[in-house]
């Protein structure tokens, strides 16, 4: 199958349509907590969040034996739940920073998850294989009510997210501030929290434990780059996050042997590259643009200031010098005097350059202009 | 600028009876035995202090003496180990809406997408209170704060875009829009250059003509005589609180800094 055949067969058929369809909800509902997190300098809590949940699947099927997705996610759901609260607790009571109670907590949960990964496996149980896709997610074993289950958790974020837009800036970019407005900072935190460990568990199915963050914060990290408003932040992050899903999900099922979380990881980090490359304020290649444009500039400048300086000297500031006099006091080249002349600032005769009216007030403005910029 | 006063004075509730005697009498601000300690180690060490409603008060002290603790404290942002604070009589969660806050300018990320009237707007949140979003007459203030403030034409740029100063001037315009009685600030001063000094302290002396109470942390002992005319030395226990003219002296220069300090006090 190719790609074009992905895209006829995406909305007939079943398997194909629900895969989609649920790539493409989860990218959505993790980019848009993932703004969050990366706003709140929380990067590293999604991968912490998504490895403590291993031992709670693990545990969920040991207690229940049961194998359906929603007990296995729900075990999911309690321990990353625990986990994050853990982290919660070891930074407000102990001296020890975030990151390392993020580290702690990400080891020891997900060490133990692999411990009871591997006792299940010794078991003699013939129902015990299979948990270790939680691992790196199998977008092709979701079925349509998983889908749904995804639609109506990201329905009740969205509303949720609506609901408290105000509160959540506000305690993103000032937490101090917020309580003293009256805001119970503690509500809007676990809210936010709760969430994103709810996006996580829910994305474990599809993509795993282990590359689950990079859904987090791939996306929210591409739209940060195109955008100075923390609305248009968290909606290109949720298009970003749902392009992704798509994408991936049409690359993987158009080759063969290719599984479908780590595709659809690799195309949001390509959203992060082109971003942090081609985005007009912040990427790479347009502010090395700037530079070199300012850089030309002030070349530009210079000579014209000069120029001026000289032609100050004389009762006519067209008195016409010889273009030597350029070369001995200062660097400037020929482009730049062609640029001058272009734009009537200058005329050239021969080896004989003087300023034209124009110029001459041009240049005189120029002088104020940076005298005013430095007072 | 003339119209702060206007501006404050609307559809609030007086909270006292005089509004407009500085030091009359009425506290605006009352700590009792405050105690803070970030560990074991005290911070603030059994605080009592009165502020007078309608004083411009800078707090003193070296670095590390508890200034900011002391606000952040007063405010409930810090959980103290023992005493109390009242405002105006009544426990600060009561009386929010009389108290603002400009934190230090380096305790928030610059970088947030959002741009300058954003963060004023930020100002009438408390006001609205949950869900409800601000509307026409919150984006009103929030314009009139920054046009107080000198940064109007500034109201569309990106936060990050903007000089230490001007962001300055953005917390300031911020706890305008809150319409208090009473406001905190946290180093106004800091890293901003002369004109903007200026411009802040300019705000700061209207505020107490209208009958603010306005506390200020201070760092540059010299301009203390010329901006405020109360002070509170303070280095983890009080060392004295007064007017400037009757106590900003070098003997309790000296008692708050520990070395023999001179400062030419204009009298």
């Amino acid at each position: 199958m190719n790609l074009q055949d992905y895209f006829s067969l995406v909305f007939s058929d079943y398997t194909l349509r629900t895969i989609t369809l649920g790539t493409a909800i989860l990218g959505a509902v993790t980019g848009m907590l993932g703004s969050f997190a990366v706003l709140r300098k929380q990067s590293l809590l999604g991968d912490a969040i998504s490895h403590a949940a291993l031992p709670g699947i693990a545990l969920a099927f040991l207690i229940t034996g049961a194998k359906d997705t929603n007990t296995l996610l729900l075990g999911a759901l309690v321990s990353g739940l625990v986990g994050t609260f853990w982290i919660r607790g070891i930074v407000t009571k102990t001296h020890l920073k975030s990151d390392t109670a993020l580290g702690l907590i990400l080891s020891l949960f997900f060490g133990f998850g692999m411990l009871l990964l591997t006792f299940i496996q010794k078991q003699p149980n013939a129902n015990q294989a299979g948990l270790d896709k939680y691992l790196f997610g199998q977008a092709a074993t979701l079925v349509e009510s998983d889908v749904w289950l995804m639609a109506i958790i990201t329905g009740i974020c969205l509303i949720v997210m609506l609901l408290f837009w105000k509160e959540f800036k506000l305690l993103l970019f000032d937490a101090d501030y917020t309580k003293t407005l009256g805001f119970n900072t503690k509500f809007i935190d676990v809210l936010i929290t709760t969430f994103i460990v709810l996006a996580i568990v829910l994305g474990l199915q599809t993509v795993g434990v282990v590359l689950m963050s990079a859904m987090l914060l791939a996306p929210a990290a591409a739209a940060r780059q195109w955008t100075n408003s923390l609305g248009k932040m968290v909606f290109l992050a949720a298009i970003f996050g749902a392009f992704s899903g798509v994408f991936g999900t049409a690359i993987s099922a158009s080759q063969d042997n290719l599984s479908t979380g780590p595709v659809i990881v690799i195309v949001a980090s390509v959203f992060v590259v082109i971003s942090f490359i081609f985005s007009p304020g912040r990427g790479l290649l347009f502010r090395q643009i700037r530079f070199i444009k300012n850089r030309r500039d002030l070349e530009f400048q210079k000579t014209l200031a000069f120029m001026y300086h000289i032609a100050e000297t004389h009762e006519d500031i067209s008195h016409p010098h010889t273009i030597k006099i350029l070369n001995n006091f200062q660097g400037f080249t020929r482009k730049t005097l062609q640029k001058l002349v272009d734009k009537n600032y200058v005329t050239l005769d021969g080896a004989m350059w003087s300023l034209t009216e124009e110029g001459f007030e041009t240049a005189a403005n120029l002088y104020n202009q940076n005298f005013k910029k430095h007072e | 600028m003339d119209n702060i006063k206007n501006a404050h004075s609307k559809e609030k509730t007086p909270v006292s009876p005089s509004t407009d005697m500085a030091g009359a009498g009425v506290i605006a601000v009352k700590v009792d035995d405050l105690t803070v300690a970030y560990n074991y180690k005290p911070v603030l060490w059994d605080i009592d202090l009165e502020i007078p409603e309608g004083v411009l008060m800078a707090i003193v002290g070296p670095n590390g003496a508890g200034k900011s603790t002391l606000i952040k404290a007063i405010l409930g942002i810090l959980k103290p180990i023992a005493g109390s604070v009242t405002i105006y009589g009544k426990p600060y969660h009561k009386q929010r809406s009389h108290v603002a806050y400009v934190p230090q300018k380096g305790s928030v990320d610059w970088d947030f997408p959002t741009v300058a009237l954003d963060v004023v707007m930020m100002g009438t949140y408390g006001s609205l209170g949950w869900i409800k979003r601000p509307g026409v007459k919150e984006k009103k203030a929030a314009l009139e704060a920054l046009e107080k403030v000198g940064m109007l034409p500034f109201k569309d740029r990106q936060i990050s875009q903007l000089s230490g100063g001007q962001q300055q001037r953005i917390f300031l315009a911020r706890a305008l829009v809150q319409d208090a009685s009473i406001y905190f600030m946290d180093e106004p001063f800091q890293g901003v250059d002369a004109t903007t000094e200026i411009a802040i302290i300019n705000i700061l002396k209207e505020l107490r003509k209208a009958g603010k109470t306005v506390v200020v942390v201070h760092h540059d002992l010299q301009t203390v005589p010329e901006y405020f005319d109360w002070v509170t030395f303070l280095n983890v226990k009080k060392i004295a609180t007064g007017p400037v003219k009757d106590i900003f002296n070098d003997d309790n220069l000296t008692k708050t800094y520990g070395i023999n300090y001179k400062v030419s006090v204009q009298k």
